[in-house]
């Protein structure tokens, strides 16, 4: 197949950007998106222009490094990751047709700065980690596994919300820019263990002190975020951080340092 | 003294690792090192700096848990976020001897296994460790919240995986390693919040540097703004994981590489075993010309799916389902009758080659290009079928062990798993290969500490399913906290490092150069072109089956391709800013080297075992053929200079708890 190619450039973190077109010919449906991007490096290498600059890293849809906005929608119309959507996906959309124009841009949020063409900076993500998402325990000093039995459903609830890899394409497909769904999924999967409920109340309000003060928006229950999800955390993680929220509120729960 | 051999490397003196307590039992080992190790007193903890490269299981682990004792940290990582370290994408498991299955499991058998799996070519003081701290992991883990398959009484669930006969592997759905990453990333973050870590995201290290003999610090690119920078430590840590994309085509993430260890290596560090690399059975199969990496599919697979080809090659081109049983070939279960699909990696794979060469190998005919550029048509691909679990188990319960794999097999391929089998091939997975390190994880250059795959100490000359993860782990968080305060309590005697010192300023120096030399090259040929290039050569002729005339072919070809390489080649773009193709180009220039090296060891050790199978070194049936007599050591690699030969350091294997045999799975 033929496609062109509508893609954002930009230099810089300073600088503007804005889009430009590229054609390619013989496109093959196995192709993966990020080797369509490849290929147009390729070709843009040969005409002696710089190529597009974009993240990815173990492309198995697991690290979570790479994630653009395709054609409006976060990581593309099939809720994948952006290296796992091949182009066979794009052309079972029926209004797509030889020569069909692809727009590519990247994440849209101020939490999310560009850094250049594609890439841009989810650093904010790891902060919000940092106020609180984790259990606090010590190599070394952990208790025998078996010593605390987990309820399986609990279990299977956890690894559910655990299963967010971080790309940030809640953000980007928010139209508030919130990073409710990912804050929710770590708040979940740790408050549901034996484990986490220690510092339940205080890693609720810890993590969401931080996602305000990066300027990511409130959640106002649109539910883009889980339908863009690739790894189809639910959006019952945000209710259960507000429940959380609530209830540390109702308990005069004080952020720790 | 040493003496130049075959024309490519010089013989040197034998080396040992003299730090594991030998007049104690193997059991008492680890024990009685930590014992006899040095302290530093809490206070004085902090005045001492640590730089950590990597945030992968090892490095993550190792710098979260040094973090806590007080340590400062640097950590470095090329990523945007220390969650996205390769590690992640390990799906099986990760081995315990905890023996909650009851089955006869114990450290010793879990050493045993390593050993054996390894094919005897690993040090027994250290996997033993490894065997024993193991079922620390597990706590650790589990009281950070990692989220593994549960029972419904609430206790730990477990299955078993290639090579061995009882149920140790703990697992988290096919996303352990994710689980597993994103505890001690956890762990790490925690730190970064009470200031004893600091995290350098999209930094590269790109040159150590070496003072009075000591490593005392790295030089590092800052791959937003190009920006080059010194740091300085007491002590530097490498766990950078493996280089299996020398091979181009691999299931590495597309960031990985061998920089760091390189640069130690050219700095006096041993690399030791660097043929060693394992060929992964269960990845799907190459599909077209543009393809830029290959995907894996968790082993765990081969529990419940049957491995077959058909057995008459006229077969091939057949939809799978309309093959009568009778006409299947379930290779692995007929030759293996004892251990059946879960043969060891080494063994599926190689047998999987074997059928796609005898040409029953099935799925699309793709065209191949061998070293020379010459093109043929081949099926490259063995059936991974589930119909017969599907009957046994019903499909939710096939669903609820295997689902996203199914899931993530027909994103990719288009084909349903739970209709047709799937189908799978070998490709480069994991390099046992890495820097030379003792009992302590030390290399031979004091002060500079390398873990997890970048290290070649626990794997022998295979590794064994859901031991990547174990390792990774038992380093991170159980050997180097410990093993380093006996060094650091050193370094505090020995003060900081003179941050005048013309090492210093010399390392830095050496990488600007690289930067400019690269900048200026003006040619026609891209970065990834010459990848792929080298890629090739290195699949054809040190890939699952190596020759002697191969591999001399090949070293011949990598030295033609590097010249070409500063001939030909143009980086796009400008130095001081975001520019891929530079990232690329430099890691690319120490991929040719150490392919070259690859070649040599592979080329040196005139045996078979494990991942390295030469093909003149096998037994009447076609297995690897070991030559104990010959090739009991580690291969521990000196760099000889610039454009000049390696210099072989052998460090003599002892088996005193651990019996020699012939590796038998059938």
């Amino acid at each position: 197949m033929n496609i062109k190619l509508k893609i954002w450039r930009q230099k810089n973190q300073n600088s503007k950007g804005h889009f430009e077109e590229y054609s390619m010919t013989g496109i093959e449906e196995h192709m993966s998106f990020l080797e369509v991007l490849d290929l147009l490096n390729e070709q843009l290498f040969a005409e002696g222009k710089e190529p597009v600059a974009f993240d990815s890293d173990c492309r198995e849809g697991i690290c979570g490094q790479c994630g653009v906005v395709i054609n409006g929608q976060a990581h593309g119309p099939i809720r994948s990751t952006t290296c796992q959507l091949h182009m066979r996906h794009l052309a079972e959309d029926p209004s797509f047709k030889d020569g069909s124009t692809i727009t590519i841009e990247p994440w849209r949020s101020t939490g999310f700065p560009v850094l250049k063409d594609l890439i841009v900076d989810r650093s904010a993500l790891d902060r919000i980690v940092q106020a609180g998402g984790y259990i606090s325990v010590n190599t070394g000093a952990a208790p025998e596994a078996h010593s605390v039995p987990v309820q399986k459903d609990k279990a299977d609830a956890a690894f559910e919300a655990a299963a967010c890899i971080g790309c940030g394409a809640c953000v980007a497909a928010c139209p508030n820019a919130s990073a409710m769904l990912f804050t929710g999924a770590k708040i979940s999967h740790l408050g549901l263990l034996p484990q986490g409920q220690p510092e339940r109340l205080a890693r609720v309000v810890n993590m969401l002190n931080q996602h305000d003060a990066e300027g990511f928006g409130g959640c106002t229950n649109i539910g883009e975020c889980a339908a863009v999800c690739p790894k189809s955390v639910p959006l019952e993680v945000i209710t259960r951080l507000n429940r959380d929220l609530g209830h540390a509120l109702w308990k005069g729960q004080k952020t720790t340092a | 003294m040493t003496e130049l051999i075959d024309g490519l490397y010089l013989q040197g003196e034998k080396i040992a690792d003299t730090k594991a307590p030998h007049d104690v039992p193997i059991a008492q080992r680890w024990e009685q090192r930590k014992f006899n190790a040095n302290l530093v007193n809490p206070a004085n903890r902090r005045k001492l700096d640590v730089i950590v490269v990597g945030s992968g299981l090892a490095g993550g682990a190792a710098a979260a848990s040094l973090g806590e004792q007080g340590y400062n940290v640097k950590c470095f990582f090329y990523q945007d976020s220390a969650r996205r370290a390769h590690s992640i994408a390990a799906q099986g498991g990760i081995n315990a001897a905890k023996n909650y299955r009851n089955d006869g499991d114990s450290v010793y058998r879990l050493f045993y296994d390593t050993v054996k799996g390894g094919d005897y070519r690993a040090r027994e003081d250290n996997v033993y460790r490894l065997a024993e701290v193991s079922a620390n992991i597990i706590d650790q883990c589990v009281a950070q919240g990692v989220p593994f398959a549960r029972e419904y009484g609430g206790l730990l669930d477990n299955r078993s995986f290639g090579g061995v006969q009882v149920s140790r592997t703990f697992y988290a759905r096919g996303q352990t390693g994710q689980q597993l990453l994103i505890g001690a990333y956890q762990a790490l973050e925690r730190q970064v919040h009470a200031g004893t870590v600091k995290e350098y995201r999209r930094h590269e290290m790109v040159e150590l540097i070496v003072v009075d003999g000591r490593a005392r610090g790295i030089v590092t690119r800052d791959m937003v703004t190009g920006k080059i920078d010194t740091h300085l430590a007491d002590a530097v840590v490498l766990c950078t994981g493996g280089y299996g994309n020398v091979f181009f085509l691999s299931t590495n993430a597309m960031g990985c590489n061998a920089t760091a260890i390189w640069r130690a290596y050219r700095k006096g560090a041993y690399f030791a075993n660097p043929c060693y690399t394992q060929i992964h059975p269960t990845c799907i199969p190459q599909s077209g010309d543009f393809q830029s990496k290959l995907t894996l599919m968790s082993e765990s697979l081969r529990n419940d799916g049957r491995i077959w080809v058909p057995k008459r090659a006229e077969d091939c081109d057949k939809d799978p389902r309309e093959i009568p049983e009778e006409d299947r070939d379930y290779y692995l279960e007929r030759i293996y009758p004892a251990f059946g699909n879960l043969v060891p990696r080494d063994i599926a794979s190689r047998q999987a080659k074997n059928m796609c060469d005898e040409g029953r190998g099935v799925g699309p005919a793709i065209k191949e290009r061998d070293a020379q550029g010459n093109e043929r048509m081949m099926r490259r691909g063995v059936y991974l079928d589930f119909s017969e679990a599907i009957g046994r188990l019903g499909r939710d319960a096939v669903s609820a062990r295997y689902g996203n794999l199914f899931e993530m097999y027909q994103r990719i391929t288009g084909d349903d798993p739970y209709e047709v089998p799937m189908r799978i091939y070998p490709a480069v997975h994991y390099t046992m290969g890495g820097l030379w390190v003792d009992y302590d994880l030390e290399s031979n250059i004091p002060g500079l500490y390398v873990a997890g795959e970048a290290n070649f100490s626990d794997h022998g000359a295979n590794r064994l399913g859901a031991s990547a993860l174990m390792q990774g782990l038992a380093d991170g968080y159980f050997v180097l906290p410990d093993t380093m305060n006996d060094y650091l309590a050193d370094m505090l005697r020995e003060g900081k490092v003179d941050p005048d010192a013309p090492e210093i300023a010399e390392a830095r120096r050496s990488v600007e150069d690289r930067v400019e030399r690269l900048m200026a090259l003006r040619g026609t040929r891209s970065v990834d072109d010459f990848h792929m290039a080298l890629g090739r050569i290195m699949w054809e002729y040190c890939g699952m089956e190596r020759r002697d005339e191969g591999l001399r072919e090949a070293i011949g070809q990598i030295r033609a391709l590097k010249e070409e390489f500063w001939r030909d080649a143009r980086i796009t773009g400008e130095a001081m800013e975001l520019n891929q193709a530079l990232e690329k180009a430099g890691r690319l220039l120490d991929f040719f080297e150490l392919a070259e090296l690859m070649c040599i060891d592979a080329l040196h050790r005139r045996e078979s075992c494990g991942g390295h199978f030469r093909a003149e070194s096998q037994t009447p049936e076609g297995e690897a053929l070991r030559h104990d007599d010959e090739f009991l050591y580690v291969a521990a690699w000196e760099w000889g200079g610039e454009n000049q030969p390696p210099i072989l350091h052998k460090e003599d294997l002892i088996y005193k708890d651990i019996e020699l045999k012939q590796r038998s799975y059938k």
